[in-house]
């Protein structure tokens, strides 16, 4: 139990930084209509993608022959790559067909 | 070892993100939102990838080889997707996010140094990282399935809430067992990620084909949560806000598609709709009417105001082109034509918006549910083209029906309604609809693309 507590007083700002992004988040995309529901899912789906930070972290800081991270690392990296790229670029295909209509 | 000057531009990172969710939310901004969260990332990715951590082998050539891989794949499945697989595609990209998080809590074990103190936040952290991005991983893929139709709504667990429960149970149990250990042994970690991708599975196989979007959704949320799990580990902002902005507006956003339903998201996770009962009785007749094309298409040309009302149907015929040819025959000749676009059209919300638009049909065309039922009794003929669930009226009729209390696009207010449709089957919710032996309505059988075209064809000889 000691050990729990002094985790939360380590990373006390991680945890406020934490429960004020809850906040945020959840203003931050009050009030959306419906037409934008699939484009936000989809370019919120990419953001999510920021667990590729986790990756690199592990990759750069592991053994040049440890290969069991390297490996996993790898597949972590190009599974998040996919996920971020993928998301961005099929937000903006998205999104571009509705920007296209309004020169109309 | 901390870099000051690195560590302000990752709040610029973090700033780019919610500056970018917000511009997402609203028509005039989206896509310059979505280009500043773009940006956003990449500067994280890149302030991470030089961020002096003290003297790391730093690997480089894996983390390019990785991206590059990655890169390609995910820019080559954006670009070649069709538009109405985009719920497929999400759900695919979900996966992946929450693999990697998974991945990183695995290998977070493997190296935690000998001698750690195992009931610890740490050690915490890092189980609830495992947990949730298996899930996400699992479950998207599941989802994925489901959507893709190779995994039917009719495979079922036997007491799926039960097994849910005791699942969810034995992973604490586990999670506190592993925790209480004095050295870390790894064949649990292992069952732990096992039961976790089993409970992915399990927690999204009960839920019907037709609340996908919203699993989707909830199963995007934990993948950011996952995210801000990993961002605890190792202390970074960036992931820490980046993850939990999107795990809170994912919760938000499966809420709001849940209300444009009417359910609750408790009553979707129990898999209230899924292939329950056919509908319970209705009092009107089970006798359907067949129009042909040629009646239709004259009824069509003289008329004064044509509504039509699309749903997944007409994506999955591709007809949406088509559509809008038949469309501008009409305004040729005279006809005021409106889309009534339900909310939950299509597979996820706004999803028929945008196959729309990429068929140019122009924006002010397109009409809200409730602009279209207010509309509706002006006009002369509706046209439901693969739509189904969102025109049935038994949500407001039947109080056995599991859609009871959905808002619908009120058809039968209009002077005659053309159902096109492929056969009497019935629509994703798996519920009769009393609306095709209605008075008024009409049935054209065929697939939407023929149907559309034969129409144009007859039009144009009437």
């Amino acid at each position: 139990m000691d050990a729990i507590l002094n985790f939360i007083s380590e990373n006390i700002v991680m945890i406020y930084i934490l429960v004020l992004a809850i906040f945020l988040g959840m203003e931050v995309i009050s009030k959306v209509p419906t037409v934008l529901h699939t484009p936000l899912m989809s370019g919120a789906n990419a953001v999510s993608g920021v667990v590729i930070i986790g990756a690199i972290w592990l990759i750069r800081n592991a053994e040049p022959d440890n290969y069991f991270v390297l490996v996993i690392g790898f597949f972590g990296i190009a599974m998040a790559t996919i996920n971020v790229i993928g998301g961005f670029a099929v937000t903006n295909r998205m999104l571009e067909m509705f920007k296209k209509k309004k020169k109309n | 070892m901390k870099d000051p000057t690195l560590d302000f531009l990752y709040l610029i990172a973090i700033v780019l993100f919610v500056v970018g969710l917000k511009g997402l939310s609203h028509p005039e901004s989206a896509r310059r939102g979505n280009l500043l969260a773009a940006a956003g990332m990449i500067l994280g990715i890149i302030i991470t990838l030089f961020y002096p951590f003290g003297n790391t082998p730093n690997n480089y050539a894996w983390i390019a080889s990785g991206a590059v891989v990655g890169g390609v794949i995910g820019y080559l499945a954006a670009i070649k997707v069709k538009m109405t697989k985009m719920p497929e595609m999400v759900s695919i990209f979900n996966g992946f996010g929450g693999a990697c998080t998974m991945l990183i809590a695995i290998t977070e074990f493997k190296t935690l140094p000998p001698g750690t103190e195992f009931m610890s936040g740490q050690v915490l952290t890092i189980i609830f990282s495992l947990f949730i991005g298996s899930v996400a991983f699992s479950g998207s893929f599941v989802a994925y399935g489901k959507l893709d139709g190779f995994l039917r709504d009719s495979i079922k667990l036997p007491v799926p809430q039960l097994f849910n429960g005791i699942l969810l149970l034995g992973i604490i149990v586990l999670s506190g067992y592993i925790m209480s250990m004095d050295e870390l042994n790894y064949t649990y970690v292992l069952i732990l990620l096992l039961l976790s991708i089993l409970y992915g599975i399990t927690f999204v196989l009960p839920i019907g084909g037709g609340d996908m979007p919203v699993v989707i959704s909830l199963l995007n949320s934990f993948t950011g949560l996952g995210a801000a799990g990993a961002g605890l580990i190792y202390g970074n902002q960036v992931m820490i806000v980046g993850g939990i902005l999107v795990g809170a507006s994912g919760t938000f956003l499966t809420v709001l598609m849940c209300e444009a339903m009417n359910r609750s998201l408790i009553n979707v996770i129990i898999g209230g709709l899924g292939a329950t009962t056919l509908s319970s009785d209705s009092d009107r007749e089970k006798v359907y009417r067949e129009a042909t094309h040629g009646d239709t298409a004259i009824l069509l040309k003289y008329s004064q105001k044509v509504m039509i009302v699309p749903g997944y149907g007409l994506a999955v015929a591709q007809a949406q082109h088509a559509c809008q040819d038949l469309e501008s025959m009409l305004e040729k000749e005279g006809v005021q034509v409106f889309y009534g676009i339900h909310p939950v059209a299509g597979r996820m919300p706004g999803h028929m918006n945008v196959l729309l638009a990429e068929a140019d049909v122009p924006y002010e065309k397109l009409l809200e549910m409730d602009d279209s039922n207010s509309e509706l009794p002006t006009t002369d003929v509706v046209l439901v083209i693969g739509a189904n669930d969102v025109v049935n009226p038994a949500a407001k009729e039947d109080e056995g029906s599991p859609i009871y209390g959905m808002p619908i696009i009120d058809v039968e207010m209009a002077k005659n309604v053309i159902i096109m449709k492929r056969s009497m089957r019935t629509g994703y919710a798996g519920i009769d609809n009393p609306l095709f032996y209605g008075e008024k309505s009409k049935m054209l059988f065929g697939d939407a693309k023929d149907s559309l075209n034969k129409l144009k064809a007859e039009i144009t000889n009437a």
